[in-house]
């Protein structure tokens, strides 16, 4: 059995861990098991089992070396690193970069489909709707049909009104 | 209020029925919420955590459905109690270790319940006898949606709720089944099917749920994706699944009963006269031994007696539930006995299982598909 980081040499370290949802299997050869901190269980973090090998230096990457910090809730790279939890709303923006390779190992997509809240949803169609109004608009007006155009013209300001009030722009 | 006043009666719970309950135990569906304006609880200071449980606790106690409710903080709750709510997979595990800046919102039938600060700033859940996935889904989505008009939630468009794990972000949304597999696990055929509903992107969890032994023969199944796939979807496959699972169950036990009936007879029989006999019994091996009784029980074997009688006794049998009817601290070998004691009082009218199935085995459960 090869070494699953290097593919190079025989994995003499087999490791395995129940962490989260997944039952992972890491198989390393002595040279990698020692870089990763496998000897040293503290060192070895649950978050690199969970989110794949290699997780945290993505993330060490994405922050171009220097130490990332959310700057809501002053979460770090090596916080997440320990806890696989993040700290705040605000992380999935800080760590978005690095986020999205796990995201993708991790789920069906890397985009929402299903539930909105109902006060987000009604602010999207309502900007949708004026969008919608706005080409008929455009078009009007190429077709010089002024009378619709005007019609069009006060539809739109009642939703962008709406709009605004909803909080949403 | 005394929690264990509030909590109904296992006699009550064990009687409610709903459909395919001989495999299915019951249906779950959880969300998990954050507040947009607040660490997640896992990383937040106490006066942070505790902002929002004041703020969320009264919201959730607002609800219509959640009049008469069983509310508090999880620091006014004894270590007892909380085990108690485990044992009954009202809370997890992890809930039951919080303390202060941590709460519980329990409605009085037991079908929905909000952890409040768990890895999440909510956490809510309702809960059904039988295969009920869609009421369960139903329910708390409108539980839901009463709550994000007065919460201020995390959410983006593209990623959806934002949860504190990132296993749980989009949906938020666990939706999951508490399955008795006698059958699957006698016929030796439990592994490969664990294994084919795991490539389906399902996990198969014990009792107990994350990490804890499939005590009793009974196997949560539960979504394990929950960004790009719609709640409804995640619902309706899992339900799929099921009907395969509870069709394999059938079948093994049809297949049992023909092929191996000594084998099954055997083991039922030994479960009987261990449990209607023993003066000592650990928590574990009733379980394993209750399993084999309530398969007894669905295949004819124990005429005249209801399957709630069994279910009855999964609760009654767990050590929370046993310490919580005795005043004085019990030991564990203390448990054992006095557990021993019930269980036999229970059977004491219970007679040893028939020398084999009458007629033809029942029909079958099967699904509509």
């Amino acid at each position: 059995m090869m070494c699953c980081v290097c593919k190079e040499k025989e994995a003499t370290v087999h490791y395995t861990q129940i962490a989260g949802d997944k039952i992972q299997k890491v198989d390393l050869c002595e040279g990698c098991a020692k870089s990763k901190g496998v000897n040293d269980p503290m060192g070895f973090s649950l978050a690199d089992l969970l989110l794949g090998l290699g997780a945290s230096q993505e993330i060490e990457q994405a922050a171009g070396g220097s130490e990332l910090k959310c700057p809501r809730c002053g979460f770090t790279q090596a916080d997440f690193k320990k806890a696989g939890r993040l700290g705040c709303a605000e992380c999935y923006h800080t760590f978005s970069e690095a986020l999205g390779g796990l995201l993708k190992t991790m789920h069906k997509g890397t985009r929402h489909v299903g539930k909105v809240p109902e006060a987000l949803r009604q602010s999207r169609d309502l900007s949708d709707r004026v969008k919608d109004l706005q080409d008929k608009l455009n078009k009007a007006i190429a077709a010089e049909d002024f009378e619709e155009a005007a019609i069009l013209r006060d539809e739109i300001k009642q939703a962008s009104a709406r709009l605004s009030k909803a909080g949403v722009a | 209020m005394d929690l264990s006043l509030f909590l109904i009666p296992p006699a009550e719970s064990a009687r409610r029925k709903g459909p395919h309950d001989r495999i299915v135990m019951s249906s779950r569906v959880r969300l998990a919420r954050n507040l947009k304006d607040a660490a997640f609880p896992g990383w937040a200071k106490k006066p942070e955590r505790i902002r929002v449980l004041e703020l969320i606790r009264p919201t959730v106690e607002s609800l219509p459905e959640m009049k008469d409710a069983f509310s508090d903080t999880m620091d006014n709750l004894s270590t007892l109690d909380k085990q108690m709510l485990v044992e009954r997979h009202l809370i997890s595990r992890e809930h039951a270790a919080k303390s202060a800046g941590s709460g519980l919102v329990l409605n009085h039938d037991e079908t929905i319940c909000f952890m409040i600060n768990e890895e999440d700033h909510l956490r809510m859940q309702a809960l059904r006898p039988g295969l009920q996935l869609k009421q369960a889904w139903t329910t708390i989505d409108q539980a839901d949606s009463a709550l994000e008009k007065k919460l201020d939630y995390a959410f983006s468009p593209e990623l959806g709720y934002l949860t504190a794990c990132p296993t749980n972000l989009g949906t938020g949304i666990r939706v999951s089944a508490m399955l008795h597999l006698p059958g699957l696990v006698l016929g030796e055929q439990i592994n490969p099917i664990i294994q084919s509903v795991n490539k389906l992107g399902l996990a198969v969890r014990g009792l107990y749920g994350e990490g804890t032994e499939a005590l009793g023969n009974v196997f949560q199944v539960s979504n394990q994706m929950t960004l790009g796939e719609a709640e409804s979807a995640i619902v309706e496959r899992l339900e799929k699944v099921l009907a395969q699972i509870i069709e394999h169950e059938e079948n093994a036990r049809g297949t049992l009963l023909e092929k191996k009936s000594k084998t099954v007879y055997n083991h039922i029989g030994r479960a009987y006269g261990i449990l209607a006999n023993a003066h000592s019994i650990s928590s574990k091996e009733t379980m394993n031994l209750l399993s084999l009784m309530r398969l007894g029980v669905d295949v004819g074997l124990f005429p005249g007696v209801d399957r709630s009688l069994v279910d009855e006794l999964f609760i009654l049998t767990q050590p929370a539930h046993l310490q919580k009817a005795h005043s004085e601290k019990l030991s564990a070998e203390e448990r054992d006995l006095l557990r021993a004691d019930m269980v036999r009082e229970r059977l004491k009218d219970v007679r040893r299982p028939l020398a084999q199935a009458p007629g033809p085995p029942p029909g079958l459960d099967k699904p509509a598909k």
